[in-house]
């Protein structure tokens, strides 16, 4: 015993491995931990990694081994302009979502307790309603003979019925409502968590209300815009129902490609090929906004 | 200094009532230009909510602010142009040490050419020259501690608001800094309203310390008639090391404390319950024949003795039962004056020293 701990103590001892206790220690932890997170791992491996695998490998088949999905989505402008659309889509519906999220969410952070919760609430609570129900309901309030279009011709705002649903824009007006959620909570949970005292600091030292968002507030909610506009923007392109109800058949956006390519001409190999561009779309932008803003150093949150 | 840089600032009769609680009850005090006053209390006592009725964040219930001649009650805390330094720095995470400091001076619209200027010599105000472009994450706490002290006076405020600054530092930089603090305030010339609730803070650098208890001010007054003269008990037993014990009172100038009959060189008050205060540091152990003259005399037995590094508590109990404590010095030649534990002791308290306090003062 009394060799052993001379020879811990020296300096670059060579010891068998097996003898050191730390490292014996350790190792029985990382067995442990990885036996622990064996569940959630195998779950992980058989749902999401296999059929993302047999995806990428079906998108390269047909009759054998091909590029030709691939080929087309390149050559054929169809599929450039529905990539189009939904980064356009997406896009318009994000920098809503922000300019409408964060107002809701400024309000919600700087409320006392009870109030912010029944801003969240006013906020989260359709998120709990069925994304069908909230199409429908979008599609009666917007549609010809709907509450807003006899609402303006009423008030005599308007002469004609407004085409508000079955094109860009109830699609946009409907999936704004879905994701505002995505958007508001991030950014609530940024806000909350910036000091009063750095406000109260500012308007002390001589800044403006005005001065004082713009210079303190703004910056240290950016992590929180970032995170909701990428939320919004990734979930927004892979958006199925909703465009689906309130497009009209005119606004096709990407996941509706994949299902009309499945459903109408049982081209497996063209839907995964789409399927694996959007994958990797998405993953360019979170490897861009991860590299963009390593969020803790420009926070400097310590 | 002449002609002090600092402002006056009255406070007439603020209140604060939240719901039917009075956190602030018609406080009144007068600081004078140029003036050191720390604002003195236990939690809760409502010198954070004067502090924040100072600095413009609470809107007092009732009463008035006034900073020289002008009316500030209802003034947005921007317009004040008062330096604050916070409890915990509120320094901006997202900026450099140079942009935090120069934040006053952009939020004046000061010419953008001016401020590297100011900055530098605020920074170096504060023993941190060049320390410009640093992050705030790079910081130690004393440095964060001088960073919120140079975006505080950078752009030469006439009054600033320090809120326990020093809360967070640990005991030997809070006493450093407590030095470089008063030396501070004695180049700038600024009022300088401090609140703490640590007494050895507010006594080491105030010009004068108002005591608060229960949102009511109960002594307004240099360091040492706070530990000399308190008013009365509360303050008698906040201020330094006391040992409160009630007396009769026995003549003008005279208490009775159990058997004995002690003098004091002050006028007696009378009606209501009378405290002797105390004072660990002004009980002395009588030497062998030093019958000295005048003193009053109490004996008792050790009941223990705490060696506390620099001095010794010694623990006395009187024949009736009254626990008193003194201070020995550690060195040598008063270590030998203690007797060991269950032994007699005779201590002396002169009658300059003998403090007799009514239980509350009459309302300033």
């Amino acid at each position: 015993m009394a060799g052993s701990d001379a020879a811990m103590t020296m300096p670059g001892a060579a010891l068998p491995s097996g003898a050191d206790p730390a490292a014996r220690y350790r190792r029985r932890e990382q067995a442990l931990m990885l036996l622990l997170a064996s569940p959630a791992f195998l779950i992980i491996l058989g749902l999401l990694l296999v059929p993302l695998g047999w995806l990428v490998w079906q998108s390269f088949q047909a009759d054998g081994f091909t590029l030709q999905h691939y080929r087309r989505i390149l050559a054929e402008p169809v599929y450039w302009n529905t990539f189009a659309t939904t980064f356009r889509i997406s896009g318009i519906v994000t920098l809503a979502a922000l300019l409408l999220g964060y107002p809701l969410a400024y309000a919600a952070a700087s409320a006392p307790p009870r109030r912010a919760l029944v801003i969240l609430a006013l906020v989260i609570v359709p998120f709990w309603t069925s994304v069908l129900v909230r199409a429908y309901a979008w599609l009666i309030l917007l549609q010809r003979s709907g509450l807003i279009n006899s609402l303006l011709e009423g008030l005599g705002l308007s002469e004609q019925p407004l085409a508000l649903v079955h094109n860009e824009l109830g699609t946009i007006i409907a999936t704004l409502h879905i994701l505002l959620p995505f958007m508001v909570l991030p950014l609530y949970a940024t806000m909350q968590k910036i000091p009063g005292d750095l406000l109260q600091a500012g308007a002390s030292l001589g800044g403006r209300p005005l001065h004082v968002f713009w210079r303190v507030f703004l910056p240290l909610s950016l992590p929180g815009v970032l995170a909701g506009l990428t939320l919004v923007f990734v979930l927004c392109l892979g958006f199925y129902i909703t465009p689906e109800l309130m497009g009209g058949g005119r606004t096709i956006m990407v996941s509706m490609l994949v299902s009309r390519n499945v459903e109408l001409y049982s081209q497996w190999g063209a839907a995964s090929a789409v399927s694996v561009v959007l994958l990797l779309c998405v993953g360019l932008i979170f490897l861009a906004v991860g590299r963009l803003v390593p969020i803790e150093r420009i926070v400097g949150t310590q | 200094m002449s002609e002090p840089h600092g402002i006056a600032v009255a406070i007439r009769r603020a209140e604060k009532r939240y719901g039917s609680f009075r956190a602030l009850d018609a406080v009144s005090l007068a600081v004078a230009p140029g003036e050191f006053v720390s604002l003195l209390g236990p939690s809760g006592s409502g010198k954070t909510t004067l502090l924040g009725i100072l600095g413009g964040f609470v809107q007092p219930s009732g009463g008035q602010v006034l900073f020289g001649e002008r009316d500030v009650t209802y003034t947005p805390p921007h317009l004040r142009d008062i330096g604050i330094v916070f409890q915990n720095y509120a320094l901006f995470p997202h900026m450099s040490v140079g942009e935090n400091v120069a934040f006053p001076l952009r939020a004046r619209r000061m010419a953008k050419g001016l401020w590297p200027g100011r900055v530098r010599a605020a920074l170096e105000m504060v023993e941190l020259g060049g320390f410009e472009e640093r992050r705030i994450s790079q910081l130690s706490g004393g440095q964060r501690q001088r960073v919120a002290l140079a975006r505080a006076i950078v752009f030469e405020p006439r009054l600033i608001l320090m809120d326990e600054p020093l809360s967070a530092l640990d005991k030997q930089l809070r006493e450093t800094m407590q030095i470089e603090l008063r030396a501070l305030h004695r180049k700038l010339g600024s009022t300088v309203i401090y609140v703490t609730h640590d007494q050895r803070e507010a006594l080491t650098m105030s010009d004068r310390v108002a005591i608060l208890k229960d949102g009511r001010l109960v002594q307004v007054d240099a360091p040492e008639r706070l530990h000399d003269h308190p008013a009365d008990a509360f303050v008698a037993g906040f201020i330094g090391e006391a040992t409160l014990v009630p007396v009769e009172r026995a003549g003008e100038r005279q208490v009775r404390l159990g058997t004995a009959v002690l003098a004091t060189s002050r006028a007696v008050p009378a009606g209501g319950p009378l405290f002797l205060t105390v004072q660990t540091e002004k009980l002395l152990i009588a030497g062998p024949s030093a019958a000295a003259e005048g003193q009053n005399r109490l004996t008792g037995r050790v009941a223990e003795v705490v060696y506390q590094g620099e001095s010794l508590r010694v623990f006395l109990i009187l024949a009736d039962g009254t626990a008193l404590s003194l201070r020995q010095p550690s060195h040598h030649a008063a270590r030998g004056l203690i007797p060991p534990v269950g032994e007699s002791l005779t201590v002396t308290l002169h009658p300059e020293d003998t403090i007799v306090v009514p239980e509350r003062a009459a309302a300033p």
